[in-house]
C-alpha cells in the first residue's frame, strides 16, 4: 500500500466514531432483516424489540459521542454537532415509541410481519442523515432513505384499498417534491460550484447570482412539502387518513423533527448570510401553514385528518421559529419540536388505544364521546396531551410556544408571534370541542383494552410530558447548548 | 458552438414538462412516473453540464447518485402502484378519491 493509500485509510478509520450511530443503525436493520427473512411472521415481536431496542442505542450514541464543537468529516459532506445530535436523540426516541405502539394494533389487523419495523428502522437511519448533511448529496440521499421506507410504511396494508391510495398519493407528490429539491439543489451547485454548505455560505457573502436564489427557493418548497407545511400540505390529510394508524403516528413525529432541523440547517448553515433572501419565504410559508392548519382543522371529523391539519399548524409554528435567525431560532426550533413529537406519539398511543368491544377501531370524534365514563385514565391522558398541544401552562407545550415568542421578540419579528397565538387561539377550539366530547357527551360504545405495549408506550409518553413540564429548564439548557453553534 | 445555456434551457425545458405531466396528466398513474423520470433527467443534465462547465467532478458524482436513488424510486412506486391496482382494478388518477376533505 503506498504511503498515500495508508494516510487515507487512516484519516477515514479516524472519522468512523462519529458516525457510529449510523453504522449501527445501518448494521443492526440489515442483521434483522436476516432474522426476520429466518423467522418469519412469528419472529415480528422479536424484531420489533430489537430494532427499538438498536435505535435506542443510536440516539443515545449520538449525545455520547457529539464533539464539544461541531466537527465536518468526510470531505465537508457530514456534520457531527450539538444540534444534530439533540435531534438524533429526540428521533430516535419518538421513533422507537411510534415502533413500540405499532405491535398490538398490527397484531389485531394481522400485519405483524418484520418488514414494518425494519423499515421504520431504516427511514431512521434516512433521518439521522438528514440531520447531520453537510453537502447537498448527503442531503439528497438522507431525504430519499427517509422518504423511500415511508412511501412503504403508508401502503402497508396491502389489502385496504385507502392504505395503498395513501401510499401512492405520498409517493407521487413525494417523487414530485424531491424533484424540486434536486432541481434546487443542481442550480445551486451550478452557480456556487460546490455542493458543500461552507463552500456555498462563503459564495453567497460574497454574491448573490440570481441563479443561486432559484435554487434556493425549489430546495426549501422541496424540504417544505417533506416538513408538511402549507402550501405544499395538500398530500398530509390524506396520507395521514389512509394510512394505517401506527404508520401515521410515526409520520406524526419523528419525520417532521428531521425535516424541520434540516430545514433549519439549510437556512443557517448553506445559506445563512443569504437570510434577507429567505426571510420572505419561511414567513409566507409560516403565516400559511398557521392560518391553514387552524381554520381547515375546524370542519374535520376524524381524528386523524384533525390532527393532520393540527401538524400542518404546529410545523408552521416551526418555521417562525427557523425565521428568528441562527441566533435566537434553533434553540427554539429545537425546545418546541421535541415537545411537540413527544405530544404527537402520546396522541396517536391514545387513538390507537380506542378499541370498542366489536373489535372497531374508532377514529371519528364522534366515536370519542362518553369515554370519559367508560376509561377515565384514557381520558384522562387525553386531556392532557390536548391541553399541552394547545399551549396551556404549566404543560410542557406552553413552553415550546413560550421559546418561539421569545425568540421572535428579540429579533423583531412581533407580527408573526400575534399570528402565531391568534392561531394557538384558533385551534385550541378543536382542541377543547374533543375534550368537551369526551367528557360531556352521552357515551356511543364501550372501549376495550387493546394490549400492554400500547398502553405503555402511551403511558410513557404522558408521563414524559409531564416530567417535562418539570425539567423544563434542562430541556431547555440542553436545547441552548446544541443550538449554539450557528452564531 | 453549444454552450452552457443551452443545455440548461434544455433541462429546464424537460423539468417543465415534467412538472406540466404531473399535474396535467388526467387519465394514467404510469405516465406520472413517466413524468417524475423526466425531472430526474433533467435534474442530472443540469449537473453534468455544469460538472463540465465548471471542470469539477462532483457534479457527475451526484449524477450517479441520482440515478441510483432514481431506480429505487421506481421500484418503490412501480410496487405501490401494483398493489394500489390489485385493490381498485384500475389506475386512473380520477379514480384516486377515497378520501377527500
Amino acid at each position: 500500500m503506498s504511503m498515500n493509500q495508508t494516510m487515507t485509510a487512516e484519516l477515514f478509520f479516524q472519522q468512523v466514531p462519529y458516525i457510529l450511530p449510523e453504522i449501527t443503525l445501518a448494521a443492526g436493520a440489515l442483521i434483522i432483516v436476516l432474522i426476520g427473512a429466518f423467522m418469519g411472521d412469528r419472529g415480528s415481536r422479536l424484531v420489533t424489540w430489537l430494532c427499538v431496542a438498536v435505535m435506542l442505542a443510536a440516539g443515545a450514541m449520538a449525545v455520547l459521542h457529539m464533539p464539544p464543537e461541531q466537527v465536518v468529516v468526510f470531505s465537508g459532506s457530514y456534520a457531527a454537532d450539538g444540534f444534530s445530535a439533540y435531534a438524533k436523540l429526540i428521533i430516535a426516541l419518538t421513533a422507537s415509541s411510534a415502533l413500540l405502539l405499532s405491535v398490538d394494533f398490527l397484531a389485531d389487523k394481522k400485519l405483524d410481519k418484520p418488514e414494518f419495523p425494519v423499515l421504520a428502522m431504516l427511514a431512521t437511519l434516512g433521518m439521522f442523515i438528514m440531520v447531520s448533511a453537510h453537502d447537498l448529496i448527503a442531503l439528497y440521499v438522507g431525504v430519499e432513505m427517509q422518504s423511500l421506507a415511508l412511501y412503504v410504511l403508508a401502503a402497508y396494508a396491502r389489502d385496504d384499498a385507502k392504505s395503498s391510495e395513501a401510499g401512492l398519493k405520498y409517493f407521487v407528490l413525494g417523487a414530485l417534491s424531491s424533484g424540486l429539491l434536486l432541481y434546487g439543489c443542481s442550480l445551486v451547485y451550478g452557480f456556487t460550484g460546490s455542493v458543500k454548505f461552507d463552500v456555498i455560505s462563503a459564495h453567497v457573502a460574497a454574491s448573490r447570482d440570481i441563479g443561486v436564489i432559484f435554487g434556493l427557493v425549489f430546495i426549501l418548497c422541496g424540504l417544505a412539502f417533506k416538513m408538511s407545511a402549507a402550501p405544499f400540505h395538500m398530500w398530509t390529510p390524506d396520507v395521514y387518513e389512509g394510512s394505517p394508524t401506527v404508520s401515521t403516528a410515526f409520520f406524526a413525529s419523528a419525520p417532521k423533527v428531521a425535516a424541520a432541523v434540516l430545514f433549519a440547517r439549510v437556512c443557517f448553515e448553506a445559506f445563512g448570510p443569504a437570510q434577507k433572501d429567505w426571510l420572505g419565504i419561511v414567513v409566507i410559508m409560516a403565516l400559511l401553514s398557521m392560518v391553514i392548519g387552524a381554520l381547515f382543522a375546524l370542519q374535520q371529523t376524524n381524528i386523524k385528518r384533525l390532527l393532520a391539519y393540527s401538524s400542518i399548524a404546529n410545523m408552521g409554528y416551526a418555521l417562525v421559529a427557523i425565521a428568528c435567525g441562527p441566533e435566537f431560532g434553533p434553540k427554539a426550533l429545537l425546545v418546541f419540536v421535541s415537545i411537540y413529537a413527544v405530544t404527537s406519539v402520546g396522541l396517536f398511543g391514545v387513538v390507537l388505544s380506542l378499541r370498542t368491544a366489536d373489535g372497531e377501531r374508532v377514529e371519528t370524534i364522534a366515536g370519542l364521546s362518553g369515554l370519559s365514563r367508560s376509561n377515565p385514565l384514557l381520558a384522562a391522558a387525553l386531556t392532557m396531551l390536548l391541553f399541552s398541544v394547545m399551549g396551556i401552562p404549566p404543560l410542557a407545550g406552553f413552553f415550546g410556544k413560550w421559546e418561539i415568542i421569545l425568540a421572535t421578540s428579540s429579533v423583531g419579528l412581533l407580527p408573526l408571534a400575534i399570528a402565531l397565538i391568534l392561531a394557538s387561539v384558533v385551534s385550541a377550539f378543536y382542541y377543547l370541542r374533543i375534550i368537551k366530547t369526551v367528557w360531556f357527551d352521552e357515551p356511543v360504545a364501550t372501549m376495550v383494552p387493546v394490549g400492554t405495549a400500547t398502553a405503555l408506550t402511551l403511558t410513557g409518553a404522558t408521563f414524559v410530558l409531564a416530567a417535562l413540564t418539570l425539567l423544563i429548564g434542562l430541556v431547555g439548557s440542553a436545547a441552548t447548548i446544541a443550538g449554539a453553534g450557528f452564531s | 458552438m453549444i454552450g452552457l445555456s443551452h443545455y440548461l434551457a434544455v433541462a429546464a425545458a424537460l423539468f417543465t414538462i415534467g412538472v406540466f405531466g404531473i399535474f396535467v396528466n388526467r387519465k394514467n398513474v404510469i405516465v406520472i412516473l413517466m413524468s417524475v423520470e423526466l425531472i430526474l433527467l433533467a435534474v442530472n443534465i443540469n449537473l453534468v453540464a455544469f460538472s463540465s462547465f465548471l471542470g469539477d467532478l462532483v457534479g457527475q458524482v451526484f449524477a450517479m447518485f441520482v440515478l441510483t436513488v432514481a431506480a429505487a424510486e421506481a421500484a418503490v412506486g412501480l410496487a405501490i402502484l401494483v398493489v394500489y391496482f390489485r385493490n381498485r382494478g384500475n389506475i386512473a388518477v380520477e379514480d384516486l378519491n377515497l378520501m377527500k376533505g
